[in-house]
């Protein structure tokens, strides 16, 4: 609870909290309990869509979003975490140069199928190469390995990421 | 539960349904492609509506779960249509007759039977529209038809060059006669059939603005979690929602008929209320049921003769000095663990109601709807959304999320998504049957099987229920699904039996990617391949002997082996190999590259090649076959659904794993070229993975795995 003693308040006996929320560079007033994972108050409350669902227990890294630019599961994170930290969600990641060249990768290389991982698979690959501009195989991995696509999409990742990077 | 009164109620009305039920075109929600959705459009026909601006849309009588049939279909239509690819946009279908399969009566995508189905229906169906629109100009300028052609989305005059946007023929088109017959093009004429384009949806799933069913947003829309059966067929005798009520945001408890809903105004409300429900279950028919139990009762079953699937020639003992072989396979039950967990979300409005799903079974959605709400059928509209995957289980005949959903909705002031989370959807049914086969065989003196024999015991999927005349063979009585694949042996075999027992449990089953084919593939190539190692020859040249009249067969396997380099030597550790199988009237030929990590499988490369007919989109088939494989590989090693006491014991990925990008081998997809009708695209390429593998680890470490997942086996011995 300490999280929100500067940038929240008690609003409810169900330990309801206002809270101000920066997410995409926007910051929105929400109202939310605060144990609420950071998942559902980007999809129910503010209403960006982009970021999914797909376990509530960050095994398959489809809600991952950033938060001050770390990949981040937030179908785990309790809101409450995140108050004063900047939330990226893919509706935004396209506004950085890096993000663009990685959705760009994704469109040439075709990797979406049914396409509900693949919000997460870019914000997980866009943090691999701010970290890790030329990534090797390995590091490919390493930072792509809590993204589950059950369509079949993982070459298709790997070559994308590696024409991002230009390696 | 509906009763069975209303059940056979139900599907009078669907036969009724079948006979010519006309739904007047409703403007979907989504456009997919170049920009919004435009307004001012009039329809050519049920495929194709064309703006005054000359904005052309291409609408979709199949649903998108990741196969690329909004790619592909778009390219059978413009082909016809004479529009440029850059700027095309396509929506998802209302339901009503003109999107049935052709030949059948009901709306659905599966079977791989998209392009298969479409492939004559969809160009003519943009055959026609374009000669409406040269009639149309014909008429404007008083010229005569055939002076005139289409290009570029316009009728061009070839004399005189005029050029009339097809946006300001449409209009007057969709009040011309449709031509009773239309000539297509040629296929050295066609500019986009056979290229391999990119996808239409690629940009939409790249930035998070593809809009699956979970992503339905309506105003005030509310959020339901439901309280199920832990065990199979349990029904609730009592329960206490105090709890559930004191929880913020928590609106609605109500019992529905598949368990005890809980209304919010949010998802995590309505997980944390469906969490603090207290409910008394009566145990059901599964009360008891154990998979580990199944397995025994099929084993002991299998050796006693099932219904004959298929006979031919005589099955007799063998002849003292024949090699004999005798072998048990098993496969387990799977579920389908899309990506997105099941959902659906139905708004209730004075005229009707509205149903938003990523479905496969459209009309069937509708119906059963109008059925929960006491509604026609008509009054029910299905909104097809993205589907974050499919591989069958959004197909139910039954219709179990579509129902449940519209009874939690119903009688509340707003509208109402039913989620399902990653347990809910793991736990709440619908499963690949798990099986056990014994088979035998007696080679003959070239060592080639003389006598084959395959017993099999399966759950059947839709027999003894409302549906069974979907899968049921007339002249058996058996479920086509227990023995495709099995009964139809491409091996050039003279005494064959395949068998099955069929009995019915309590557990909820349903088609999974390749359905029967599924555990077919596995059983059959890896039984041939024990009889090639017993036969001291070859696994791929003691194939192609026994397939000489099998010309896509040896194309595919020639293919694979070629592009593997089957035969040339591998690393020490390694060790390659090799399946076929026919499904869906494609056959897939895979090689698969092995070895052992800690005893433990690891697949490095997959060489999959398919002949599958004039390919429409060569990169779209290529993607499929990938999928196949990573779908396939993912049951082959690790899938397993178990039950004890009715109850799943999976639950979400960390007990159900999958394939990830680090266990991911690469995959080469290759093509046999072909110039035959198109065959089936989605599934094929999974039937022989499985076997390719466990041929391979056979190879490498002599230990023969008969049950999947290969998980299960021990590989070190050897």
């Amino acid at each position: 609870m300490t999280h929100g003693a500067e940038n929240g308040t008690l609003s409810t006996p169900n330990l309801e909290f206002v809270m101000k929320l920066e997410i995409n560079g926007q910051v929105h007033d929400v109202t939310a309990e605060a144990d609420m994972p950071l998942l559902w108050v980007i999809r129910d409350l503010v209403g960006l869509t982009g970021t999914k669902y797909g376990c509530g227990a960050a095994l398959c890294g489809a809600c991952t979003v950033h938060i001050d630019g770390e990949p981040t599961r937030s179908c785990v994170l309790p809101v409450s975490a995140v108050v004063g930290k900047k939330i990226t969600t893919i509706e935004a990641i396209g506004n950085t140069a890096l993000g663009k060249k990685i959705q760009d990768a994704w469109v040439a290389e075709d990797v979406p199928q049914c396409g509900y991982c693949q919000s997460g698979q870019i914000m997980s690959a866009v943090a691999l190469l701010g970290k890790q501009p030329k990534p090797s195989d390995t590091d490919i991995e390493t930072a792509m390995s809590g993204n589950i696509c059950r369509c079949g999409t993982y070459s298709r990742i790997r070559k994308a990421i590696t024409r991002a990077a230009g390696v | 539960m509906i009763t069975a009164t209303s059940r056979r109620e139900f599907l009078k009305t669907a036969g009724l349904t079948a006979g010519g039920l006309m739904v007047g075109f409703c403007l979907p929600a989504r456009t997919i492609g170049a920009s919004a959705a435009i307004t001012d459009s009039t329809a050519v026909n049920a495929f194709i509506k064309i703006s005054s601006d000359n904005d052309i849309t291409l609408i979709v009588p199949k649903s998108e779960m990741g196969q690329g049939v909004y790619t592909g279909y778009a390219q059978l239509l413009a082909e016809e249509l004479e529009l440029d690819w850059q700027g095309i946009r396509v929506e998802a279908a209302p339901v009503a007759p003109a999107y049935n399969i052709p030949g059948m009566s009901m709306q659905f995508t599966g079977g791989s039977m998209s392009i298969r189905t479409g492939f004559q229906a969809m160009r003519e169906a943009g055959a026609t529209a374009r000669t409406l629109l040269i009639s149309a100009a014909a008429e404007k300028l008083n010229v005569s038809p055939n002076s005139l052609h289409a290009a570029h989305g316009n009728v061009v005059h070839g004399d005189s060059g005029r050029t009339l946007s097809y946006g300001s023929l449409a209009a007057h088109a969709a009040t011309l006669t449709p031509p009773s017959s239309v000539t297509l093009k040629e296929p050295s004429q066609w500019q986009l059939i056979g290229k391999p384009l990119h996808r239409i949806d690629t940009l939409a799933k790249t930035n998070g603005t593809a809009g699956f069913g979970v992503d339905t947003r309506l105003p005030n829309q509310h959020y339901a979690l439901v309280a199920r059966a832990p065990s199979f067929g349990a029904t609730v005798k009592s329960f206490d929602d105090t709890a559930a009520k004191a929880i913020a945001g928590v609106v609605v408890v109500k019992q529905v008929p598949s368990g005890i809903a809980v209304i919010a105004t949010n998802t995590w409300a309505a997980r944390k209320g469906r969490d603090a429900l207290v409910v008394d279950w009566a145990a059901g028919p599964a009360g008891h049921f154990s998979s580990a139990k199944l397995a025994q009762d099929y084993a002991e079953k299998c050796l006693t003769p099932g219904v004959v699937a298929y006979s031919a020639g005589v099955i007799s003992a063998p002849k003292k000095g024949q090699v004999h072989l005798t072998a048990d396979y098993a496969t387990p039950y799977l579920s389908h663990a899309s990506m997105e967990p099941l959902n659906c979300t139905v708004a209730f409005s004075n005229s009707g109601c509205d149903v938003y799903l990523g479905t496969q079974m459209q009309t069937m959605d509708q119906l059963a709807a109008a059925d929960v709400a006491g509604l026609k059928p008509e009054q029910v509209h299905v909104h097809t959304t993205f589907l974050g995957g499919g591989f069958g289980r959004r197909g139910n005949l039954g219709s179990d999320v579509v129902r449940e959903a519209v009874a939690v909705a119903n009688g509340f002031p707003a509208p109402v998504m039913t989620v399902w989370t990653r347990e809910d959807d793991m736990r709440g049914g619908y499963y690949r049957p798990q099986s056990h086969s014994h088979l035998t065989a007696t080679l003959d003196t070239n060592g080639h099987p003389a006598i084959w024999t395959h017993t099999q015991a399966v759950q059947p999927l839709l027999k003894g229920g409302p549906f069974s005349a979907f899968t049921t063979d007339p002249k058996t009585g058996l479920d086509k699904t227990t023995h495709e694949g099995a009964s139809e042996l491409p091996y050039a075999i003279k005494n064959v039996r395949v068998d099955v027992h069929d009995d019915l449990h309590p557990v909820p089953v349903l088609w999974w990617r390749s359905v029967g084919h599924s555990n077919a593939g596995f059983v059959v190539e890896s039984f041939i391949d024990e009889c090639a190692h017993a036969a001291h020859k070859d696994p791929l040249a003691y194939r192609l002997a026994l397939l000489a009249d099998k010309p896509k067969h040896i194309a595919a396997l020639k293919l694979a082996a070629e592009k593997a380099g089957w035969g040339t030597p591998l690393p020490k550790g390694r060790a390659r190999g090799i399946a076929v199988h026919e499904s869906f009237s494609s056959v897939v030929a895979e090689v698969a590259e092995v070895s052992l990590e800690n005893g433990k499988p690891r697949v490095h490369r997959v060489v999959a090649a398919m002949h599958c007919g004039t390919v429409i989109n060569p990169n779209l088939v290529a993607q499929q076959l990938e999928s196949a494989v990573t779908y396939g590989l993912s049951a082959a090693l690790y899938g397993r659904i178990t039950i004890a006491d009715g109850r799943v014991e999976q639950s979400n990925f960390d007990n159900y794993e999958v394939m990830r990008i680090n266990t991911m081998p690469v995959v080469e997809a290759h093509i046999v070229p072909s110039t035959e009708a198109p065959t089936g695209v989605g599934e094929p390429g999974l039937p022989p993975l499985a076997a390719a593998v466990a041929n391979a680890l056979y190879a490498l470490s002599g230990v023969r795995a008969r049950q999947l997942p290969l998980s299960q086996t021990n590989f070190s011995k050897a």
